[in-house]
């Protein structure tokens, strides 16, 4: 009734007005100037950056950027460096052991929250802080708990078991465990809070059949609840993906790389290739290559959500 | 699991009434396993807190977890006022102002260049305006490495590569794809009649912005500042790239060189308690917000 109303007068006042055309046009000009830094970010800087850095990954580019093409042979050096190679590794493992952990873990915690559990909210405080604190921090502290001579490999021995051996930060075998130590500690409280919210959305009258047909509460949880719960799995697969590619704080404070290049990822290859080497068109390379990664995370799942949506 | 579970029926079953439905095993798993995982989570706080108040000599010789037998701040003064990097030996004071000196101006900025973007994009779309929201977006997931360096040039051409000026703007930049979300999410869900009626009333862009739009959102607005206190308050990224000089370098990045510094004696204690002296901005902010804090990550999820 209202918005009939509210129509039928601004159709008076369109009638009786007659430069209509020029106050629709000043009226989209406000907008457009108020949007100007909005357009400016878009295009100059997330378009136009993108751009002329995987341009520029084209060129000879050393200290500073020059247009002299050289083809693929930047990415060519950069394949058959070992430094990339060995951060490519990285973070294959790390993220794939990062991924299915917090999934799992993230899934479990809220799935446990969510029986009504008494102190709720306490529980989901000390979950979620972390996710408040910078890599940073997060890094040195668990350097300084992983720490080989008087952290929590000292405090086990010191306990009686003389042959423990947990040593992440020396060991380069294992050095990438002890960054996946801390990065759970710092990122599964997220995907637990989505999780929750996921499983606060999933229709108590499911629970009741569940209940009636005789299937037991784990069992529910595996055939029905999981598979209704897709698209908090596919988000919550997104934001772990786009962020795993972005790992470089935290290697910076708890490793700095080491021990020798053991840790490496490729964001820090980037990083010291720019602006540690001089070596500006392999950081651009690089990076060029933390976009394709992303774009194969981002494209199917881009497929998924949106082409579906236009199907339905 | 099993064993706990069936001695706990042996000890209390036979004597008292039926046991109550809140120890049985379920139960028991349940809050055990939540108790363990709260303990993990837990337990890199308290590691900082108790290091922090310990003197050296009882680090070097004890128990990582021990509470500290002779509490002492004297690593607090010294992190906050003594700490070394390179020349400079004031501490993370130098580094706290610079983060606040970069903080400020940043949330003003972006939070109105957000809530203006998030109202454009809400009530007075225009031809184009959802392409630049959809590149936006799309930009929030990009791997900032690939857009450092052609900043660099746009602030170098600009004359503030290096300055308090230039980050605060890449913190804008990189904060309003967010924020622009938030706000242009919210304002999409006030009714529509509110807008029309104030048009009728002949009110403009600006004027519905400022005497409508902005005393009905603080929520919303609580929530956008608390994204970009955590968010710009933890950067480091940013803050290593274009920053130039370590007089003006923001605290995250400061501590790091702290910390992570070749030379000297490794004082722990020093370096936990500057450690978390960076940590405390974000961890007063998170344990003040409780829900809204929960409902901006819940919203800003994407931020990834």
């Amino acid at each position: 009734m209202a918005l009939s109303d509210a129509s039928d007068v601004t159709a008076q006042v369109g009638q009786g007005t007659p430069a209509r055309k020029p106050t629709r046009i000043f009226k989209n000009l406000s907008s457009k100037i108020a949007s100007l830094p909005m357009v400016f970010t878009a295009l100059v800087i997330f378009v136009g950056g993108t751009v002329w850095t995987i341009v520029y990954s084209f060129t000879s580019s050393g200290l500073l950027p020059r247009l002299k093409w050289v083809g693929l042979d930047q990415y060519e050096r950069l394949w058959s460096s070992r430094k990339w190679m060995v951060s490519i590794e990285n973070l294959a493992v790390y993220g794939i052991c990062s991924l299915i952990l917090t999934l799992v873990i993230g899934f479990t915690l809220a799935a446990l929250l969510d029986r009504k559990v008494r102190g709720e909210g306490m529980l989901r405080t000390i979950f979620l802080y972390p996710f408040a604190l910078s890599f940073i921090v997060t890094g040195l502290v668990w350097q300084w708990i992983l720490n080989p001579q008087l952290g929590l490999q000292n405090v086990v021995r010191g306990m009686g078991w003389e042959s423990f051996a947990f040593d992440p930060m020396n060991n380069s075998k294992i050095v990438m465990f002890g960054l996946l130590i801390a990065g759970l500690w710092q990122g599964t409280g997220l995907i637990m809070c989505i999780m929750l919210a996921g499983l606060r959305g999933i229709d108590e009258d499911i629970w009741k059949a569940a209940r009636v047909d005789g299937i037991g509460t784990v069992k529910t949880y595996i055939r029905v609840i999981i598979p209704m719960m897709r698209p908090v799995f596919v988000t919550s697969l997104v934001l772990i993906g786009s962020g795993i590619v972005k790992l470089y704080d935290l290697v910076v404070a708890q490793t700095s790389g080491g021990p020798g290049i053991s840790s490496q990822v490729p964001a820090m290859y980037v990083m010291t290739s720019m602006f540690g080497g001089q070596n500006l068109g392999q950081g651009f390379a690089a990076s060029t290559m933390m976009l394709v990664t992303v774009v194969i995370i981002l494209v199917p799942w881009a497929i998924l959500e949106f082409g579906g949506k236009k199907r339905g | 699991m099993a064993d706990s579970g069936t001695m706990t029926a042996a000890m209390t079953g036979p004597r008292g009434p039926k046991p109550k439905r809140a120890f049985n095993r379920t139960n028991i798993m349940i809050y055990g396993t939540l108790i363990v995982v709260a303990l993990y989570y837990a337990l890199p706080l308290y590691v900082m807190i108790v290091t922090s108040l310990k003197g050296l000599p009882e680090i070097q010789m004890g128990n990582i977890f021990a509470p500290p037998m002779e509490i002492t701040f004297e690593p607090w003064v010294k992190a906050w006022a003594q700490a070394c990097t390179g020349i400079n030996c004031d501490g993370l004071s130098r580094g706290f102002w610079n983060s606040v000196r970069i903080l400020i101006p940043s949330l003003i900025i972006s939070v109105a260049v957000a809530s203006v973007n998030g109202y454009a994009l809400s009530m007075w779309k225009f031809k184009g305006s959802e392409v630049f929201f959809g590149i936006l977006m799309i930009g929030a997931f990009i791997p900032y490495q690939i857009m450092l360096y052609p900043i660099v040039i746009l602030l170098r051409e600009a004359g503030l590569y290096g300055s308090l000026t230039g980050l605060v703007l890449v913190h804008v930049a990189f904060g309003m794809p967010i924020n622009t979300l938030l706000f242009r999410n919210y304002f999409a869900s006030i009714p529509e009649e509110l807008f029309k009626a104030a048009r009728v009333d002949g009110a403009g862009f600006w004027a519905i912005f400022f005497r409508i739009m902005l005393p009905m959102s603080l929520p919303i607005f609580v929530v956008s500042l608390i994204i970009q206190v955590t968010g710009i308050w933890n950067d480091f990224l940013f803050g290593v790239t274009y920053i130039s000089s370590p007089d003006r370098y923001p605290m995250t990045v400061q501590l790091n060189n702290i910390v992570n510094s070749v030379q000297g004696v490794k004082e722990y204690n020093v370096n936990m308690a500057a450690t978390l002296l960076t940590g405390l901005v974000p961890l007063v902010i998170y344990f003040a917000s409780g829900k809204l804090f929960v409902r901006g990550i819940a919203a800003g999820a994407v931020k990834g």
